[in-house]
């Protein structure tokens, strides 16, 4: 199962490129990462979890339009594929089970 | 604001945007198809935080994020989208198709490559050792102008040639002869040399001062002495430094033989090893030694007394021959010529090394002999080597013929075919060319041990590089000819279809090959056979004396001299001595004859040589000659200080039919021959006996002989016999030698010979195995199927192994026939040089061939039995 474990940047990644989706790029995702979590990320972890998850095949890419502050430069937009969005919904539904499997008393 | 922005840009051109050299790094370490998309982010980030946290902390975040991208996973080339193809694309694919071929036939690189490689490193050993005896002596500045002189002497029917000449001929050559730049008189000797508590026991030559100036010597410190100097001593380097050590060696004091004192004026930088005078390690004035040493005085203006050598050297523009045809006849045309007509000449020191053999008046060569044999060995054992190379390529480039029509069908032209194979062989050459000069530098300590040189590869010569890379080319072109000509050639259409096939006249050239090489080994392997069997002949040979034990002393200090008789019981005492005697020089050295001897029925017209030994009265038993006729010297005879023993030969020489009692005139005294000895074998082993005498004397001696007593062990004798020498002469070195050792000295070129004619044979046989191995594993491949469908109609392994063995019999069986009488001829030749020879008899030649043909059955048999066993099921299935 090593092939489709989701490490825990990973799945965040996954979800800024869902959330952002249409417009997902190394940059967009960057900043979405930084004010969700309110934390500061570095270009070099995005790209290269985006790339690890592309070759998982959670997400899929192609070169979007150039805009002017990127000095004219194209962006490589990633949207979630059809099994990436199964993915993140296992993840969640686990989590969840998770939660519920927690007796009350505990989290009191 | 505004202004103050502006003033802020104008008082400092700063950098507004990312730091560069984040951008540098970037480029210089993404992968292209990257490189846009990351920039872009980068570029954008950068604008925004700019705006966000101010232009420094941006640059900051900047630099991270850079660092950050420089992770293996983006670093990583990835694949290109579409193909782009350059002119290296092909070239890349040559080469990976011939890793993939070499990789795919493990066993047949290897032994390609490494067969190569070995006839490669062993050419090349070979061509160092040449390189090494053709430089000899040429580091000396006058090289092409210096002369020894030599004489021929008429003693007998043919002229004998003697590098010794008389004193008086250097003056002469000197004041008479406008033609000579300068002469000078050379005497080599052991000295002892004695400095404090130091002594050592060292060859060096007593010269004049010309002899320095001719040998270009390097004087490190110090002066060289001049032609008033007599007490003055120059030492090698090496010399001084052992003793001395770090002492200024300057005005030191040497006591010489401890007899006179010798002042050191200075010290010369060692000749290197290879040249005529390697082993001098001291050079003492000349007029020191015609002053003091006993036979020099006497000879000094004898013009037939020679014993010193005379160097020389010409001006420029003076000939040789022109100059020796001038001093030819000195001696004659002088009063009084003596019988045995000397005629002086000079040979030039470029032929000292290589060319010193004399026969009849006519140079011979010498060494010279040796230098062509190896080198033809040498050749010889690299055709065998690029035989086995071009063999393996032309049998395995078949297997490629699909390629090469696929390669064609798809558009190679048959130039690129060519170039593509060439390429190929031309790799694999080079190749075996870095492993053999590898194999070279692993195995020159053992070579120059055997061999008894001191060789380096040269690797600052461009001549050897350029020998090296030039052949290597060669091989690859030679090699690749057959595939890249002819397979090149190939109709694509009928290759592909199957029906393309091999014809049985393609392998014909490859037979012709194996074949040539299997000549060449057997040769090869009778050669060796019969060298060594030379030397055991000579060895086994009857020496006429007892080696076992017997030591020998150079009675270099005058006190040894005077106490004979006290020094020899006192040796006997000890118990460690079972016999002392003295005799003019070592029992394995024949120094002196003459011609001025007499017998009753000597004919008158011939002046032969007869050899004159001086011994004590225990010489006999010491060495334990054996008594043929008649008796040994006995001190009950006083008659027998004027008597004589002859040998043998001399026996015949004289033609005595009654021996004893005869009368013979030497010189001025008469002396009756009172016994007659087995001729021993003092000079060259592989020449017969010459006539000698021994006659009683206690002044015309030199060596001290002792026989160890065999009940003692080795050891303790010496020990003993040690202490006895120090109790008459506590101030020489005790020097002793096995006269069992100086006499395998006499082996010396002939043992070197056959060692490496012998590893040369082995390697020569070893690579054509390898070839032979190589090429029977292929065919055997290659009737994988023919095989199966035999065993499955019948055929047994033997069958089998019989049908692929026969090919390789008849070829060795041809190989044979052609070896024997190359042999023969080659090697019979060889052992006219011997007048002791052993014969060259069948069963050698016999057992040469059998011995091939066993290793050749023994290599095709491992293929031929492993493709006889194979299930048919297994071969006929694979399809």
């Amino acid at each position: 199962m090593k092939g489709t474990y989701l490490g825990e940047f990973e799945e965040v990644v996954l979800l800024a490129v869902a959330i952002r989706s249409g417009d997902a790029y190394g940059a967009a995702i960057v900043n979405e990462i930084e004010q969700q979590m309110n934390r500061s990320v570095n270009l070099g972890a995005v790209h290269s979890a985006l790339s690890r998850l592309q070759e998982k095949g959670l997400v899929s890419s192609e070169m979007g339009g150039m805009t002017a502050e990127r000095g004219g430069r194209r962006k490589r937009l990633y949207s979630v594929t059809a099994y990436g969005r199964r993915a993140l919904e296992e993840i969640r539904q686990l989590r969840n089970q998770m939660w519920d499997a927690i007796p009350n008393p505990a989290l009191t | 604001m505004p202004c103050l922005y502006n003033k802020y840009k104008t008082m400092k051109p700063r950098n507004v945007g990312p730091p560069r050299f984040a951008t540098y790094l970037l480029h210089l370490f993404l992968t292209p198809n990257r490189a846009e998309e990351t920039e872009g982010d980068l570029e954008e980030l950068f604008q925004q935080r700019i705006g966000e946290v101010g232009l420094r902390q941006a640059q900051w975040r900047y630099v991270r994020d850079v660092v950050s991208l420089l992770r293996p996973s983006l670093i990583k080339r990835q694949e290109h989208h579409y193909p782009r193809p350059t002119n290296t694309t092909m070239l890349r694919n040559y080469l990976t198709i011939a890793f993939r071929n070499l990789t795919k036939n493990r066993v047949y690189s290897f032994i390609n490559i490494f067969g190569l490689a070995s006839g490669m490193a062993v050419a090349m050993l070979i061509g160092l050792w040449i390189y090494d005896e053709l430089s000899f002596d040429r580091q000396f500045k006058n090289y092409d102008r210096i002369a020894k002189l030599w004489q021929f002497v008429k003693f007998d029917v043919e002229k004998a040639s003697y590098d010794v000449m008389p004193i008086p001929l250097a003056q002469e050559l000197r004041s008479k002869y406008p033609d000579f730049e300068s002469v000078g008189i050379s005497v080599t000797r052991s000295t002892i040399l004695a400095a404090g508590e130091r002594k050592l026991l060292k060859l060096g030559n007593y010269v004049e001062p010309d002899f320095m100036k001719m040998m270009s010597l390097n004087v490190v410190s110090g002066t060289p002495f001049g032609s008033n100097d007599v007490n003055s001593i120059l030492l090698s380097e090496s010399l001084a430094n052992t003793m001395f050590g770090t002492e200024n060696p300057l005005n030191k004091l040497i006591k010489l033989d401890n007899k006179q004192t010798v002042k050191v004026v200075g010290v010369y930088k060692d000749l290197p090893s290879n040249n005529t005078f390697n082993d001098v390690t001291f050079l003492v004035s000349w007029k020191f030694f015609a002053a003091n040493d006993e036979g020099a005085k006497r000879d000094r203006d004898q013009w037939d007394s020679n014993s010193y050598q005379i160097f020389a050297q010409l001006k420029p523009g003076a000939d040789f021959d022109q100059v020796s045809a001038k001093i030819k006849d000195i001696r004659m045309k002088r009063d009084n010529p003596p019988g045995y007509k000397p005629e002086f000449f000079l040979h030039p020191m470029s032929k000292w090394h290589l060319y010193g053999d004399f026969k009849d008046g006519v140079n011979t060569g010498g060494l010279i002999t040796f230098v062509w044999l190896f080198g033809s060995i040498g050749g010889i054992v690299l055709l065998l080597a690029c035989i086995n190379f071009m063999n393996l390529s032309t049998a395995r480039s078949e297997q490629r013929a699909k390629e090469v029509g696929i390669r064609k069908s798809i558009g190679s032209l048959r130039s690129q075919l060519i170039s593509q194979f060439f390429s190929e062989s031309l790799l694999l050459a080079l190749l075996a060319f870095v492993l053999s000069i590898l194999f070279v530098q692993l195995t020159l300590p053992f070579f120059n041990q055997v061999a008894e040189k001191k060789m380096v590869i040269l690797w600052a010569n461009p001549l050897f590089w350029l020998a090296g890379l030039g052949f290597s080319l060669l091989t690859g072109l030679i090699a690749g000819s057959y595939p890249a000509l002819y397979l090149s050639s190939f109709q694509p259409i009928k290759v592909l279809k199957g029906i393309m096939r091999t014809s049985r006249s393609a392998t014909i050239p490859r037979r012709v090959l194996v074949g040539f090489q299997f000549t060449v080994s057997v040769t090869l392997i009778i050669g060796t056979i019969i060298v060594f069997r030379q030397i055991e002949h000579a060895k086994d040979r009857p020496v006429g004396y007892s080696r076992s034990g017997l030591i020998e002393i150079g009675m270099y200090a005058p006190e040894l001299s005077r106490h004979y008789t006290a020094l020899r019981n006192d040796l006997l005492n000890t118990g460690a001595v079972a016999g002392m005697s003295e005799s003019s020089n070592s029992i394995t050295v024949q120094a002196g004859g003459t011609t001025d001897i007499s017998w009753k029925g000597k004919s008158t017209d011939t002046k032969p040589l007869v050899m004159s030994n001086y011994v004590t009265h225990d010489f006999g038993k010491t060495v334990g000659w054996q008594i043929k006729e008649g008796r040994d010297f006995s001190r009950d005879f006083r008659t027998d200080s004027s008597a004589m023993i002859l040998n043998e030969a001399s026996v015949k020489l004289m033609g005595f039919q009654q021996p004893i009692g005869a009368i013979v005139r030497q010189g001025s005294r008469e002396y009756k021959v009172i016994g007659v000895i087995k001729d021993m074998v003092k000079e060259d082993p592989f020449k017969p006996v010459n006539p000698s005498f021994f006659a009683v004397n206690y002044r015309n001696v030199n060596t001290i002989n002792i026989r160890l007593a065999p009940q003692v062990s080795g050891h303790e004798a010496l020990a003993k016999v040690e202490q006895v020498f120090k109790s008459y002469s506590p101030d020489s070195p005790f020097e002793y030698k096995f006269v069992d050792d100086q006499y395998s000295q006499k082996f010396g070129t002939e043992e070197r010979i056959g060692r490496l004619a012998g590893g040369f044979a082995i390697l020569a046989i070893l690579i054509s195995c390898l070839g032979l191995f190589g090429l029977a594993s292929f065919m055997a491949e290659q009737r994988t199927k023919e095989i199966g469908i035999r065993k499955v109609l019948g055929a047994s392994v033997f069958n089998v192994w019989g049908l692929l063995s026969k090919e390789f019999v008849m070829l060795i069986l041809v190989a044979f026939c052609l070896a024997a009488p190359l042999a023969y001829y080659v090697l019979s030749d060889w052992l006219q040089n011997y007048q002791y020879r052993t014969e060259l008899s069948w069963w050698i030649f016999a057992a040469a061939g059998l011995g091939a043909l066993a290793v050749t059955l023994l290599t095709v048999s491992f293929q031929s039995i492993k493709a006889a066993l194979v299930n048919p099921v297994k071969s006929l299935r694979s399809e």
